[in-house]
Formats: C-alpha cells, sequence, structure tokens
C-alpha cells in the first residue's frame, strides 16, 4: 500500500510540475515580445492601467534575469497564492476571480459526476444479459455518450428555457437578485441549476451504463459466476457478486474520465452563462487575458490531481487486495 | 480468416448500420462542396430563413447558407477526427509497442510519460496551447488534439503487447536474430490488428468531440468552417432566444450521428473478430 500511495503521488507531482512548467515556457514560446503583444491584445482603456500593466509584467515575467531564476521565481509566487491580475476584470487579482467561480463550478460537476456515476453503474448492471433492457438502454447510451455535452446543453436551454419557458437560461442567479442565505435565493440558485446539472448528468450517464454492462457480462462469464450457478445459487446472488467486482474497473474509469468531465462541464457552463470556471476561461479567451487563463489552467489541473488522489484513497478502501500489496490498480 | 471476418462482417446489423452512417455523412462531406459554387460563409440572400426548398437548412441573422456550411463543416470535422484521431493512434503504438516489448527502464519511462499525459485535463492543456501558439488552421488543431489524447491507447496496447511478447513465435523470431523493430512489425502487430483499428476509430471520435469543444470555446481553425464553429456562431448571437433551432440543431445533430454511428461501429467491428461475443 505505502508503494501504491508512493507511486501514484509521485505521478502527480511529476504532473503538476510538467502542468507549471508548460503554464511557463508556452507564454516564453509566443513569437515576438510577449509583453508588448500582450498589451496590445489586451483591450485596455485607460493609460494608467496600461502602464500599471506594463511595469507589472515586466516584473512579473523578469526578462531580465536569467532563464533558472525566472523559473524559480514562477514557483515562489504561485506557492504564495499570486496568479497575477486579471486584465479583463482589472485590478481583480486572477486568485480572486477564480475562487469565486470554483464553488460553482463544483456546484455542477461533483453531483452530476458522482449521481450519473451511480445511476449508470445500476442502469448499466439491470440491463446485461436482459433482452429488452439491453436494447432499450444500450442504444440510448449510445447516443448519450456520443453527444456534445455543449449541444444538450444548448437543446435543453433552448427547449425547457426559451420554448417552454419553464427554467431561465442564463446566470447562476436572478440578475434581480443579490446573493444571501434566503429560501427565495437558495430556490433561485437551484433553479439556476437544475439545467446545467442535467445536461451534465445525461451526457455521462451513457458511458457508465455501457461500461458496466460490458463488465458485468464479462463478470457473469466467469468461473466463479458458473461455479455458483452450478452449486445453484440464486441469480440473484451471482449479479450481486458481479457487481461488486464490476464496480472496480469502474472507479479507475471514474478516474480516467475525469479530464473529459471537466471539459464537459466548462462547455456546459459556457451555453448557460453559468458563472463558473468555463464562463472564466471563454471571458479570457474572449479578452486575450492570458493570466486569467493560465490560472484557470493550473486550478483544474490541481483540482484534477486531487480528486485523482481521492479516487485512489477510495480504490483502496473499496478493494482490500490493494492494501496487503497482493494485486490492484496498474500505477 | 479473412474470409471469416468478411462472412460476420456482413451479417452484423450494428457494423453495417454504423459503417452506412458514416459513409453516407463522409460522402456529403467529401462530394458535397463541389455543388456548391458560393463559399459557405458568402452572404447569399435573406437572413433567418427556415429551412426550405432554396435553402435546405435555412439561412442565419446574417444571411449565410447553413447547407453550405453544413457540407463543409462535415469534411472539417471528419478531417480533425481523422488526423487528430491518426496521430493519436500512431503515438499510442509506438510508446505501447515499446514499452510492452523492450520493458525494463524504458518502459518504467515511458509508462511513467503516459500517466502523467494520462492524468492532465487534456481540454485545459488544449486551451493554453491553442491560445498562446495560436492554433488557427484545422491540421494544426488536429497535431494538438492527437498530441494529448493517446495515453489510453498507449497503456492499453502496452499490456497486450506485454501478453504477446512471451509467445513461442515472438521467441522464435528473437532467436533467428530478428531486429526489435522488425518483431514489432512483423510478430506483434499484426497479432492485434483488429485491436489497433477498434483503438483508431474510438479515438476518431474522441478527437471529433474535443474538437467540437476547442471550436465551441472559440479556439478553433479561422480558416476553416467546422460543425463545432457553426455551434460557436449561433451560440454566440444568440439563435437559441431567437428560435433559430436550424442554426444549432444539424451540427450537434452531425456530431452526434458521426461520433455514436462510430462507437456502435466498433461495437459491429469488436463482434466480428472476437467469437466470443458474436450472437449466433
Amino acid at each position: 500500500m505505502r508503494r501504491y500511495f508512493g507511486r501514484k503521488l509521485l505521478i502527480y507531482g511529476l504532473t503538476f510540475f510538467m502542468a507549471v512548467t508548460v503554464n511557463w515556457l508556452v507564454p516564453r514560446l509566443m513569437p515576438g515580445d510577449p509583453v508588448a503583444s500582450m498589451l496590445a491584445r489586451a483591450r485596455v482603456a485607460q493609460p494608467e492601467a496600461q502602464e500599471a500593466l506594463r511595469v507589472y509584467y515586466n516584473n512579473l515575467f523578469g526578462f531580465d534575469l536569467p532563464w533558472w531564476q525566472q523559473y524559480l521565481n514562477s514557483w515562489g509566487s504561485l506557492f504564495r497564492g499570486d496568479f497575477g491580475i486579471s486584465l479583463w476584470a482589472f485590478p481583480t487579482p486572477v486568485a480572486d476571480l477564480l475562487t469565486r467561480a470554483v464553488p460553482y463550478s463544483l456546484a455542477l460537476l461533483i453531483p452530476s459526476i458522482l449521481l450519473s456515476w451511480v445511476v449508470g453503474n445500476r442502469l448499466g448492471a439491470l440491463a446485461a444479459r436482459r433482452k429488452v433492457l439491453d436494447n432499450t438502454v444500450l442504444p440510448v447510451s449510445y447516443v448519450l455518450t456520443a453527444t456534445p455535452y455543449l449541444w444538450l446543453a444548448a437543446l435543453m436551454a433552448w427547449g425547457f428555457g426559451v420554448v417552454w419557458g419553464i427554467f431561465p437560461v442564463a446566470g447562476g442567479y436572478s440578475f434581480s437578485m443579490t446573493p444571501s442565505l434566503t429560501w427565495a435565493f437558495l430556490v433561485d440558485l437551484f433553479w439556476h441549476w437544475l439545467l446545467p446539472f442535467a445536461s451534465l448528468f445525461l451526457v455521462a450517464l451513457g458511458g457508465w451504463a455501457i461500461g458496466m454492462r460490458n463488465v458485468i457480462i464479462y463478470e457473469l462469464e466467469s468461473d466463479y459466476a458458473n461455479y455458483m450457478s452450478a452449486l445453484g445459487a440464486p441469480q440473484k446472488l451471482i449479479r450481486r457478486y458481479a457487481f461488486r467486482n464490476a464496480v472496480l474497473p469502474q472507479i479507475t474509469g471514474l478516474a480516467l474520465q475525469l479530464g473529459v468531465l471537466v471539459a464537459g462541464a466548462l462547455v456546459t457552463e459556457i451555453v448557460f452563462s453559468y458563472p463558473g470556471l468555463g464562463s472564466l476561461i471563454l471571458a479570457a479567451i474572449q479578452n486575450k487575458d492570458f493570466f486569467l487563463l493560465q490560472g484557470a489552467f493550473l486550478f483544474i489541473v490541481l483540482g484534477v490531481l486531487i480528486a485523482n488522489f481521492i479516487i485512489d484513497v477510495v480504490y483502496v478502501i473499496v478493494d482490500p487486495r490493494t492494501r496487503v500489496g497482493m494485486a490492484g490498480a496498474a500505477a | 480468416m479473412k474470409t471469416e471476418a468478411l462472412y460476420f462482417a456482413v451479417r452484423n446489423t450494428k457494423l453495417l448500420v454504423g459503417a452506412g452512417i458514416i459513409l453516407v455523412l463522409l460522402g456529403i462531406g467529401v462530394i458535397g462542396p463541389f455543388f456548391i459554387d458560393k463559399p459557405p460563409t458568402e452572404y447569399v440572400g435573406m437572413q433567418m430563413q427556415p429551412p426550405g426548398g432554396e435553402y435546405w437548412l435555412g439561412t442565419n441573422t446574417f444571411g449565410q447558407d447553413l447547407w453550405a456550411q453544413f457540407v463543409h463543416g462535415l469534411r472539417t470535422t471528419f478531417l480533425v477526427g481523422a488526423l487528430g484521431g491518426g496521430i493519436a493512434a500512431v503515438i499510442g503504438m509506438v510508446v505501447g509497442f515499446l514499452a510492452g516489448y523492450k520493458g525494463g527502464w524504458i518502459d518504467e519511462i515511458l509508462n511513467m510519460l503516459t500517466n502523467i499525459v494520462l492524468v492532465l485535463p487534456t481540454l485545459a492543456v488544449l486551451f493554453i496551447l491553442n491560445a498562446y501558439i495560436g492554433v488557427r488552421s484545422a491540421g494544426m488543431q488536429a497535431l494538438f488534439i492527437g498530441l494529448t489524447q493517446w495515453p489510453w491507447a498507449a497503456r492499453s496496447i502496452r499490456a497486450q503487447t506485454f501478453s504477446l511478447r512471451g509467445r513461442d513465435f515472438v521467441d522464435l523470431a528473437r532467436l533467428s536474430g530478428v531486429g526489435s523493430g522488425r518483431i514489432i512489425m512483423r510478430e506483434i502487430a499484426p497479432n492485434m490488428s483488429s485491436y489497433l483499428l477498434l483503438t483508431f476509430i474510438l479515438l476518431f471520435g474522441g478527437s471529433i468531440l474535443i474538437a467540437s469543444s476547442l471550436d465551441f470555446i472559440g479556439l478553433g481553425p479561422t480558416d476553416a468552417v467546422s460543425l463545432g464553429l457553426m455551434l460557436q456562431q449561433a451560440h454566440q448571437w444568440s439563435a437559441m432566444h431567437l428560435g433559430l433551432w436550424w442554426w444549432f440543431v444539424p451540427p450537434g445533430a452531425g456530431i452526434t450521428l458521426i461520433v455514436g454511428a462510430l462507437y456502435v461501429a466498433n461495437v459491429g467491428l469488436d463482434e466480428v473478430f472476437n467469437p466470443k461475443l458474436r450472437e449466433l
């Protein structure tokens, strides 16, 4: 178990190191003078802001320093939680913008990931080796998993929001409201959350159902399942054992799918103008706000790494074999 | 073996339906643009026309012909999917074969690299790369997608190679002094060719989905029209609120059809190649 976690942590550490390095390197690969082109591309009107930014950039990149010093400095500011100042929302620090957006993104991501995983697995397990269910669940799942997140989101926003007018189609809460801990506001918040959540949930659902169905079929053909049915065990019991075994690869699958799920949430937020990281990234790209973009990138990488680690811990709890170091998930 | 696969292929409905849909859409994308004499971004006529006889998919708020955009978009989408999926498949194969066959420290290093790229959230990396380096052609977009998509393919190919490495025929080839490259190409790859094809199909579909997200967020190619770009423009110019459903429904349906058909064809092919899965 020590070895297992050691290996995982090494990989995550290296990944984070790579992410920070890429983040540092890519602006320096940009052709031309990055400071000048950033200032030109940033749509900042006030001259004071322009000048402040120029000084700020030159200090921040420290282009007169040797490259290794620039690189070390970027790590230093990272550990101080300093992601720079946003151009788009000048003079708000990027870190503030990001921490304000993250709760909205998490509120979409965590419930949709967990619920789609649980429901999808149940559905897939039910469908396996049952003709009628299989013939309905499987095609629907394939359509769902092939749907681009942004398209289902757009369809739902159009159908439920514009045509039927049941749900709001933009924002995290009504513009007429100020955030407060009142029932009216919470209900409003929930109402705005429901559609983006539902579209994320539905697209993710298909993949889990397909995966679970396939693994369950594999498990039901394994020796222990055959042996149990030869002993006359009820089908229900065999299925329960098969499900418990099939959950393991699905947990690994969850870790592998995290990046895709996060990406789906980002574009879904954009469709609904939901005030999470996705909308921030869109604003950053449209306004050439590279600090904001880089900050968002590091936040996402860090979030995905933390989530990966949590899944590793869960895996160890669920699968006793990893604890005694016999077998288990490949590093 | 070949004829056996063909025998089951023409009897597999999943494969036939999937391949049929893909071929029809591919045909539209390849041949269609030749029948449209105007460039897809030209302002051809009345604005906001619903689908009808003259403009099959209607026009948008600028009076652009959406059918022309759809046809050109299909072409770009297929191109990015095939190229991105192809690049990812090649990298995945090289890394997977090398790591699985060579083993030892080469395996350690490649496996570490694979795992690192695997946990990196792909789309976030692509945001940074595309925004800074300014990817403005479909080919570049495909290249970047290919460069970030390969890890899971490498991992599964490595595992397969690992299991083939110890077989007698590989040992025999090694004893007769054949080089590693030749052994991989002649002995190992042919034994998992069906698996490689399936991997490529999945990467193809995945690349199309990633490209559509990139396009949608404003990092798509500027020299072409793609289905993702159509969705992006529809969203940017509030087609949803104006009720112009014909602007954003067809491109999304196109992507869903292509990717869905690829996945279904993939399952069909799997049944063709894998006797255990065949329904008799």
